[in-house]
């Protein structure tokens, strides 16, 4: 068992290793730019293969590729750079290319405010490439769960074949804390599932039945196919025939969304009795947290809702809570943008109130304290 | 009937291609797989990335592993695929728009890096599949959709773009020389670095429809006669240059590879550790 003193992005390195992680192609941005730098020190010495590539596009685009060759690949950004890989999301999304996507989030539109902390990408790492698609979106709160939820990304890229987002923020990626790290860990990895049919009868987007996702060959294994970003049917090959297009991006959205109870995670904390409960992730979870503690001291019957896996969201979870809460604070690093999905669930039984800030502060254990106080009696 | 390098090569279930009568862009597809054939590559070791527009499409005919990115990022998708598995042999087919405009800085860079990739330039000087907007390298004067009074903007010379960023092999050919565009791609192929070969080909269909260059056989004529075999072209008077181009081998040197100089980076690690 090594103890170690690791920081939040380099626990998301580790944690791809651990995954197996032997590909990784990005550009430099802060503040998520330790991932780059450790990934390039580490890949090559286990005969891996990092590089930096041109632009943030590029840097994707090469991650696709890496993993298109069979690799399990990874990219990391943040802000402007996010906004700039969106187009090859889509790609991804379509061509059901696996890859793991960082997005260490920042403060404001633009380049912002460099580089205060913020969450204000959510919304984009659900609807940022254009068409209707679903997505896998995983936002961690602590530096061992950022470990933990790395290999997860990887893992759920792999069962679905899909691009699958890692949301940290500022203020994890940067916040140092000490985790144990096992290597002898009986971790599950998963890994894409290949074709063991003849070359000459693989269809390379055709779903076997009982599975969920079509069997990937790499390229160079002998398995000659065709991938497209254009609509195609399960050969590979574009059509234009409205029942196979539609056939398609049903398939790419259900894979996703027929499989919420094995995808989606969340953390209910003392929750039980609770009468009101805060919603809150990534770092802001942390305030949300001390919060909660704190109001129980007080006599205050809350608890906290922290969403793992936020895209897609844990909809009847929410719905329950809706049902079961007086009131429902959503508190985040923003002007109010996972509101409006619990709003959307929960609102239909419940009151829910929203909480943000977009000056690149952090939400403190007080304010929330604060809030809640305000507006209620223990 | 097919012909046999056809039957060999090609996905004939997807045929026709959706390229316009007088298109150029067959020739080209042709002069790849030929050269391919005569170096006697193994199908399942060829990678063929492509970006969008009219020239992208060929890959989806072709029968090895085949790509069809993003508008642009051929080159980074392929650049993706030839460091993970340098075994393959990437071959990128791409257009003047896709390589020069939106794809034009990972054309910079996979020259300066000399990754063994070979790029395919099918140069129509416009964007056929909008419809025959004007592209980094219309000529100057020239017409299109986007340019009603004539293009204003001055031309890329992607041989020269290419060759002065880093690239260890560069040629032009034409359509109507097609089988020393043929020797050329191979050339190309050998070459263990970057390589590019543009390949001038027609658009009767916009380019020369919207420019008045009459019809196909037209547009043939004139790259058959305004072009100079780059052996010749040194000797010819300024004054008979005009309105000429070059086409052959126009660059060739010898850097290191980038994919070799990585896996030397690995060695090297190994031995340390």
């Amino acid at each position: 068992m090594a103890v170690k003193l690791m920081q939040g992005n380099e626990a998301c390195v580790a944690g791809a290793l651990r995954a197996g992680m032997t590909f990784y192609a990005g550009y430099p941005i802060t503040p998520s730019t330790e991932i780059a730098e450790l990934s390039a020190e580490e890949l090559p010495k286990i005969g891996g293969k990092f590089i930096q590539m041109e632009d943030e596009i590029a840097g994707i685009a090469a991650a696709l590729g890496g993993s298109l060759a069979g690799k399990k690949s990874m990219t990391a950004t943040s802000g402007p750079g996010f906004s700039l890989k969106q187009e090859n999301i889509g790609y991804g999304i379509i061509t059901e290319t696996p890859c793991v996507i960082v997005n260490v989030q920042r403060s404001g539109p633009s380049t912002g405010l460099p580089t205060s902390p913020a969450q204000g990408d959510i919304m984009q790492a659900r609807w940022g490439t254009h068409g209707d698609h679903s997505i896998i979106a995983l936002y961690p709160s602590s530096v061992k769960e950022i470990y933990d939820i790395t290999i997860r990304a990887f893992n759920l890229a792999e069962k679905y074949r899909t691009p699958v987002i890692l949301l940290l923020d500022e203020i994890i990626g940067h916040m140092r804390e000490k985790i144990e790290i096992n290597e002898d860990d009986d971790i599950e990895i998963i890994d894409r599932k290949k074709p063991t049919c003849k070359p000459e009868d693989y269809k390379a987007f055709k779903v076997n039945k009982g599975d969920i996702v079509p069997e990937m060959a790499a390229f160079g294994s002998g398995y000659r196919f065709h991938v497209t970003g254009l609509a195609h049917d399960e050969t590979g090959f574009p059509t234009g025939n409205e029942i196979k297009a539609e056939q398609l991006f049903t398939r790419l959205i259900d894979k996703i969304e027929d499989n919420v109870d094995d995808i989606v995670t969340y953390e209910e904390y003392k929750l039980d009795d609770a009468e009101i409960a805060i919603v809150s992730f990534g770092s802001i979870a942390r305030s949300a947290r001390a919060a909660v503690d704190s109001l129980r001291e007080m006599g205050y019957k809350i608890g906290l809702f922290r969403p793992i896996t936020i895209w897609p969201s844990p909809e009847a979870k929410l719905l329950e809570l809706g049902k079961k809460m007086n009131k429902i604070y959503v508190v985040e690093l923003n002007a109010g943008q996972y509101f409006l999905e619990v709003d959307r669930l929960s609102g239909k039984n419940t009151t829910v109130e929203k909480y943000g800030k977009i000056n690149g502060e952090i939400i403190t254990p007080e304010e929330i304290i604060n809030l809640i106080k305000e507006e209620n009696h223990a | 009937m097919p012909s046999e390098l056809v039957n060999k090569y090609y996905r004939t279930e997807n045929l026709p291609h959706i390229w316009c009568p007088g298109c150029g862009n067959g020739i080209v597809t042709r002069a790849i797989v030929k050269a391919i054939d005569s170096l006697g590559l193994d199908k399942n070791n060829v990678c063929i990335v492509s970006g969008i527009g009219c020239s992208s499409r060929a890959p989806g005919y072709l029968d090895f592993n085949t790509l069809h990115t993003t508008h642009g990022r051929a080159l980074a998708f392929a650049t993706g695929i030839k460091l993970a598995n340098p075994g393959l042999e990437v071959i990128v087919v791409t257009g003047d728009g896709d390589s020069s405009a939106i794809g034009g800085n990972h054309l910079i860079h996979a020259s300066r890096r000399n990754i063994d990739i070979t790029t395919i330039v099918f140069n129509n000087n416009t964007y056929g599949m909008t419809g025959g907007q004007y592209s980094p390298t219309t000529p100057t004067g020239d017409k299109g959709t986007t340019a009603p009074y004539g293009n204003v903007d001055p031309s890329f010379d992607l041989c020269e773009l290419s060759s002065a960023a880093g690239a260890t092999y560069v040629a032009r050919g034409t359509i109507f020389a097609a089988n020393m565009l043929e020797k050329n791609i191979v050339e190309a192929i050998e070459n263990k670095g970057f390589s590019l070969v543009e390949a001038f080909t027609t658009c009767p269909t916009y380019f020369g429809r919207k420019n008045k260059k009459g019809s196909a056989v037209d547009m043939v004529t004139y790259l058959k006669e305004n072009a100079v075999n780059a052996l010749a072209w040194d000797k010819l008077p300024d004054e008979k240059k005009e309105g000429k181009f070059i086409i052959g081998k126009l660059h060739q040197k010898t850097r290191p590879e980038y994919t070799k100089a990585y896996d030397d980076l690995i060695k090297s690690l190994a031995k340390e550790g």
